[in-house]
């Protein structure tokens, strides 16, 4: 085959100009800015107003409790109720698969804003539709809003809500391109459902799993509507604020761009970090 | 086999126990917003339970043109997210092409970059992009601020770049033969090829810029260039809104996508499906 070289790059050369502008070159210049301090012009090397800055604040402390506490609790939920799901609907005795595949679904092609405004109602303390529930088994009055524990509760109930079904669609498609003979040869040898799910099945689904945890980890790590548009920008008093809450006071209100983008190095670092983790523990089972 | 089908309906009573509640509860968030879309502030705000619409949608629409001009809003979303996806389709459909088909120099540091993007939180790009947009540009509240920074996607790239490697190459030798040139090829060879392709990338591309929450709000605060989402989000902290109002402009927002998602499903799983299996 012979190189193609100016071609290619006719046909390349629009994305890259895209890329060159709006990612490649902000990817430095946020990395130069994390060791500026921009509190006030002319802007001038100082990373301990940034870097150093972070080991020593609290609200950064706090933020990272935060995020790394939705992500410890989160996602294991989410991924294993993904799993259930997937198994489910893929049954062959499942009834009415479109209404079902709809209430998993669905909820990925709602938009934050949206969804955030009927979960603000929903869990609304005194008229809301989740306390009236629990109200008539018995449990009293939650104060979804001002009680901290049940704010990063509704944050957690809130992103497994919309992203279980994304989740779940993606584990769905690896359950089906698991050929069949695979299952037709583990009847015969008298294998029980549960051992297939167990033996089989999940172990063929690790990549697929392996995977939406990698992005999840990430996303959760970019965690930001949520806690800034149903608890109120990261309430009650902090108690939900994420790192990607606390990079967007810092840069965008308080417009301290050096800081920010510390935190910013910051969530790409941990996400590089977790993600690895994951990969590296999940490739520890196989032998 | 008499055993065998009580078996079998133990399996499906069991499944169907699970199942059916669980789903109910995950549409109660799409039936409510729907219901207090058509319920007065003082019947959503109330001790009863309400599950079943009420008559006042039209009031609700009327009051939240009141709290702000959504109709705007909502047209500013669309032609964004109209014009994103079709000059992000043609970007990464010719970056796709580029990388499916030919050799060239770079190739793999071209290649590199793109997947290493693809596990990158934005966040480390978003504050150059408003620092130069916002303030070196001055392009706040602009058509170009809302469509073009966020054009670059990795995922595209990859999508379309599986659909035209997969395509046979013979076809394309054929036209080179007949003295059809590159971009001929692309354009009316390939590109119909890929219409199927091209359709689940657009739907993805579409729902993420008119979902799009964290850049609109940086970029966008006048009224009149505000999307949809900013819009609604910017009424949730004041003390007078009609809570009826905003359930109107999450219906408003929401009910368009549910219906793309349930008739064209089939491109939309491909879509979200492209980036996992292989």
């Amino acid at each position: 085959m012979r190189l193609h070289t100016k071609t290619a790059y006719g046909f390349i050369g629009p994305y890259l100009l895209i890329f060159v502008a709006f990612w490649a070159w902000p990817i430095i210049y946020s990395f130069y800015l994390s060791f500026l301090s921009t509190r006030r012009a002319p802007w001038s090397f100082n990373p301990t107003m940034t870097w150093g800055r972070l080991t020593q604040d609290p609200a950064f402390y706090n933020a990272l409790k935060n995020t790394l506490t939705i992500l410890a609790i989160q996602v294991p939920i989410m991924i294993a109720l993904a799993c259930i799901l997937a198994v489910l609907l893929n049954s062959s005795l499942l009834r009415a698969r479109g209404i079902m595949r709809f209430a998993f679904f669905a909820p990925v092609v709602i938009g934050e804003a949206a969804y955030a405004a009927v979960f603000r109602l929903m869990f609304n303390a005194e008229f809301g539709i989740v306390n009236k529930a629990l109200g008539s088994i018995g449990i009293g009055k939650i104060d979804w809003f001002a009680n901290p524990t049940a704010a990063m509760a509704l944050i957690i109930l809130a992103v497994t809500w919309r992203w279980v079904g994304y989740n779940a669609i993606i584990i769905l498609a690896g359950l089906q391109s698991i050929p069949k003979d695979v299952y037709e040869a583990a009847i015969l040898d008298a294998v029980t459902p549960r051992q297939q799910f167990l033996y089989i099945t999940l172990p063929l689904l690790k990549p697929v799993i392996v995977f939406c945890l990698v992005l999840s980890t990430i996303g959760s790590m970019q965690l930001f509507a949520e806690p800034f548009l149903i608890t109120n920008v990261g309430g009650p008093g902090g108690a939900t604020e994420t790192l990607g809450l606390l990079l967007y006071k810092q840069a965008f209100l308080n417009l301290n761009f050096g800081y920010a983008s510390a935190i910013a190095y910051t969530i790409a670092a941990l996400a590089l970090i977790i993600s690895a983790l994951n990969l590296w523990v999940s490739r520890g089972d196989d032998a | 086999m008499i055993l065998k089908n009580k078996a079998m309906l133990r399996r499906s009573l069991l499944l169907h126990a699970v199942i059916v509640p669980l789903a109910m509860l995950w549409l109660i968030p799409i039936w409510l917003m729907f219901i207090f879309a058509t319920l007065g502030d003082s019947a959503i705000f109330s001790p009863q339970v309400r599950l079943l619409p009420g008559s006042e949608f039209f009031e609700n629409f009327r009051r939240l043109q009141e709290d702000l001009d959504f109709v705007r809003t909502v047209f500013v979303s669309f032609v964004v997210a109209l014009v994103y996806t079709v000059a992000s389709v043609v970007l990464t459909s010719m970056a796709g092409w580029a990388i499916a088909i030919y050799r060239f120099r770079g190739k793999w540091a071209v290649l590199g970059l793109i997947l290493g993007t693809l596990t990158l939180p934005y966040f480390v790009v978003v504050i150059p992009q408003f620092i130069m947009v916002a303030r070196d540009f001055g392009l706040s509240n602009t058509w170009f601020a809302l469509i073009i920074p966020p054009l670059f996607n990795s995922l595209g790239v990859l999508f379309m770049r599986q659909a035209f490697a997969t395509m046979p190459k013979d076809l394309f030798d054929a036209a080179r033969v007949e003295g059809v040139t590159e971009w001929q090829i692309f354009r009316y060879v390939a590109m119909p090829l890929a219409k199927p392709m091209l359709a689940a990338l657009s739907i993805i591309l579409f729902l993420h810029s008119w979902n799009n929450y964290l850049w609109p709000l940086l970029i966008s605060n006048d009224k009149t260039m505000m999307t949809a989402p900013v819009a609604l989000g910017s009424l949730f902290g004041l003390m007078d809104v009609s809570w009826g109002g905003v359930m109107v402009g999450a219906t408003l927002m929401t009910a368009p996508m549910l219906l793309v998602f349930v008739f064209l499903q089939r491109f939309f799983l491909t879509g979200i499906t492209a980036g996992a299996v292989k």
